[in-house]
């Protein structure tokens, strides 16, 4: 596979300037798309968009692999007092997640949007999903606490309009789109108010001196009070149990599209950012630091993995079902992190890569059938193998990655985590994710058993197999499920070297 | 008592969070909760405000060292005071988290303009905003078939 230390991706004038490249690319298309004088305009400026900034995120990745940190100084004022950014290991793993499931989401968008949306509101759809895309790779960018509130905002505003715009289709989205606004508002809101007890506490806002300062000042309260703002707001933002009552509204009434990129990019990003806060800015031999992973997240993950696994057998929309299993994975990858070892973070990065490709092609696979179907509940895809023959066997590949079936990337995925758990000596991890597997062979076999074994009823709306533009990407991200099955060394570089960022030379 | 009176402010922006968040989850009307939701985010501009705040400080316009203005505002404080921590002879409050609220207040109002859009939506799918009714119509929609193309 590829070796990043010999990637040159781009050409060196445009790598110098990679990371703020990465990260305003999106931005500019956005306002272009926004712009565009039609929808087939504004989808091809949303490709090229996200195409450029997966490009700028490979120059980046060949050089963090090569330098080890790519700091990138903005404007020319030095940090601590300038804003700088700063990717490491774990930043380019998750900027690579996310750019890349930006290119598929936007390739899909092409055919989904004409079904989804009115056709006067595509424009501005795709502006908003860049916007979202900006917003992230900002979050992952950055290496300023506050500078990271304004780019999880970005992109948060993004979502809750897009979100809301699945109306067309599902006036629930209104609602559930309401939800997700106030949760994510008072998840941001939390986070700005620990950053200010940081502020006190530090005098500075770039997150590598804030760690620097910190270590000196582990018994102060003020600190201790905004750990406890900054971890509960990120929570939020990233659906960890039990704060993650937004996440299955907005995630199954939102357009295709925006479910997709959520999916695989949303939760995820807030993770890094909370695994930034935890493992590096805070000094992680502190009492509070430990007690916190120990008695707080690992619990609420074992909780969150196993009860919502348990909610998606019970549910009966088939797009619900895999939000409520997307909270439960969630659990999975912090979980991984609770671990607090250098193999426990690298599986549970691991897993959140392989969890995102998951999910992006379950999404991508339903979103392709529904585009005709419009179906929702579990009974009306009774018999959608036999009209839609590469969808559904596409949605098998990831449903057969989401349980865990061997040679597919999710079976390395809890193979790894268990591996990490066994290592660190925590048997009980190791029950909780047997128990959390089995609930997900049940909830996917449910699935499975609807579209493949089960006749359409007569008289039903036929499915009509999706379009060579979704299926096209879609047979990418499937093959890619199979593909890092068999040999995950791409993945695995990657997860390594986050994890080493991460916890550096902990034990 | 001393302690409440200097922490006056700090005492502020726990009642307003705390009120904000109670309108928030008490209410079940959309634009109420919305009210609730703009309390809140306010209570952080006052508690970063409060943070800013440096005892006897002036706005951080550079005075010119040595002017009357310079002088005149280093005589309402203990020399010793100034010395210690002045700049050129004068104490300037902080000026960064005025900068970072307005950036945060700015990120406020684009919320509750989304927000309020949405509520004003829900209102034309629903005709409602209030929860209980959008929520017994939302269990409602549930068992209907989807759409079709």
């Amino acid at each position: 596979m590829i070796a990043f230390e010999t990637l040159h991706a781009a050409p060196p004038a445009l790598t110098a300037h990679a990371p703020l490249l990465m990260v305003v690319a999106p931005l500019i298309a956005a306002c272009a798309a926004a712009l565009a004088p039609s929808a087939r305009v504004s989808w091809m400026i949303s490709v090229t968009g996200s195409v450029f900034a997966a490009w700028m995120a490979l120059a980046v990745a060949g050089e963090v692999a090569r330098r080890g940190v790519v700091d990138y100084v903005i404007g020319g004022f030095a940090p601590p007092l300038g804003i700088a950014l700063h990717i490491d290991g774990l930043g380019v793993m998750v900027a690579l997640l996310v750019s890349s499931a930006g290119v598929m989401a936007s390739l899909y968008s092409g055919h989904s949007l004409t079904t989804e949306v009115g056709a006067e509101k595509h424009t501005l759809v795709q502006s908003g999903f860049l916007l979202c895309q900006t917003g992230l790779l900002g979050l992952v960018a950055t290496g300023d606490a506050f500078n990271a509130f304004v780019f999880l905002e970005v992109s948060s505003i993004g979502t809750y309009a897009l979100v809301a715009i699945g109306e067309k289709r599902d006036r629930r989205a209104l609602p559930a789109a309401f939800n997700y606004l106030i949760m994510g508002t008072i998840g941001a809101t939390f986070y700005v108010i620990g950053i200010g007890f940081l502020y006190a506490a530090t005098g500075t806002l770039n997150m590598a001196d804030m760690a620097a300062r910190l270590a000196t000042l582990d018994d102060s309260s003020v600190v201790q009070a905004g750990f406890a703002f900054v971890v509960v707001g990120l929570g939020i933002k990233a659906a960890m149990f039990p704060l993650h009552g937004w996440l299955p509204g907005a995630y199954s009434y939102a357009p295709s599209l925006i479910s997709i990129f959520l999916a695989a990019t949303a939760t995820k990003t807030s993770i890094y950012l909370m695994a930034r806060f935890v493992f590096d800015v805070f000094p992680y031999g502190a009492a509070f630091g430990q007690a916190f992973v120990t008695w707080v997240l690992a619990p609420l993950a074992a909780t969150g993995a196993i009860v919502c696994s348990l909610q998606a057998v019970f549910e009966k929309e088939i797009r619900r079902i895999l939000a409520f299993s997307s909270v439960a994975q969630v659990g999975f990858i912090l979980l991984g992190l609770s671990l607090a070892t250098v193999g426990g973070a690298s599986a549970g990065l691991f897993y959140l890569g392989a969890h995102a490709l998951i999910k992006i092609t379950l999404f991508m696979a339903l979103g392709g059938v529904a585009l005709s179907l419009g179906a929702r509940r579990l009974g009306e895809f009774a018999g959608v193998a036999r009209e839609a023959p590469w969808s559904a066997t596409a949605f098998a590949i990831g449903a057969a990655s989401l349980a865990g079936v061997p040679l597919t990337l999710g079976f390395l995925a809890k193979w790894r985590l268990i591996e990490a758990a066994l290592q660190a000596g925590a048997i009980w991890v190791v029950v909780v994710l047997a128990i959390a597997s089995l609930l997900t062979f049940l909830y996917v076999g449910r699935m499975l058993e609807a579209i493949f074994f089960r006749a359409a009823p007569a008289g039903a709306p036929r499915a009509r197999e999706a379009p060579v533009g979704v299926l096209a990407p879609l047979w990418v991200l499937a093959g890619l499920n199979i593909w890092f099955g068999l040999d995950a060394s791409l993945p695995e570089q990657l997860a390594n070297s986050a994890a080493r960022a991460l916890l550096g030379a902990a034990p | 008592m001393s302690f409440f009176l200097s922490h006056f402010n700090y005492i502020a922006v726990a009642i307003l969070m705390m009120a904000g968040l109670f309108v928030l989850f008490s209410s079940g009307n959309l634009i109420k909760r919305m009210i609730g939701l703009a309390i809140f985010q306010t209570s952080t501009g006052l508690f970063y405000i409060s943070l800013a705040k440096v005892f006897g400080g002036t706005a951080a316009i550079a005075v010119e060292p040595g002017s009357s203005e310079a002088r005149e505002l280093a005589s309402r404080l203990d020399p010793a005071y100034v010395a210690q921590y002045g700049v050129d002879g004068v104490v300037y409050s902080n000026p960064l988290p005025h900068v970072l609220i307005l950036t945060a207040i700015v990120v406020g109002v684009a919320t509750l303009a989304v927000g309020l859009a949405i509520a004003v939506r829900v209102r034309e799918a629903f005709g409602s905003v209030e929860a209980d009714e959008i929520d017994v119509l939302s269990r409602v929609e549930a068992t209907q078939p989807g759409p079709q193309a």
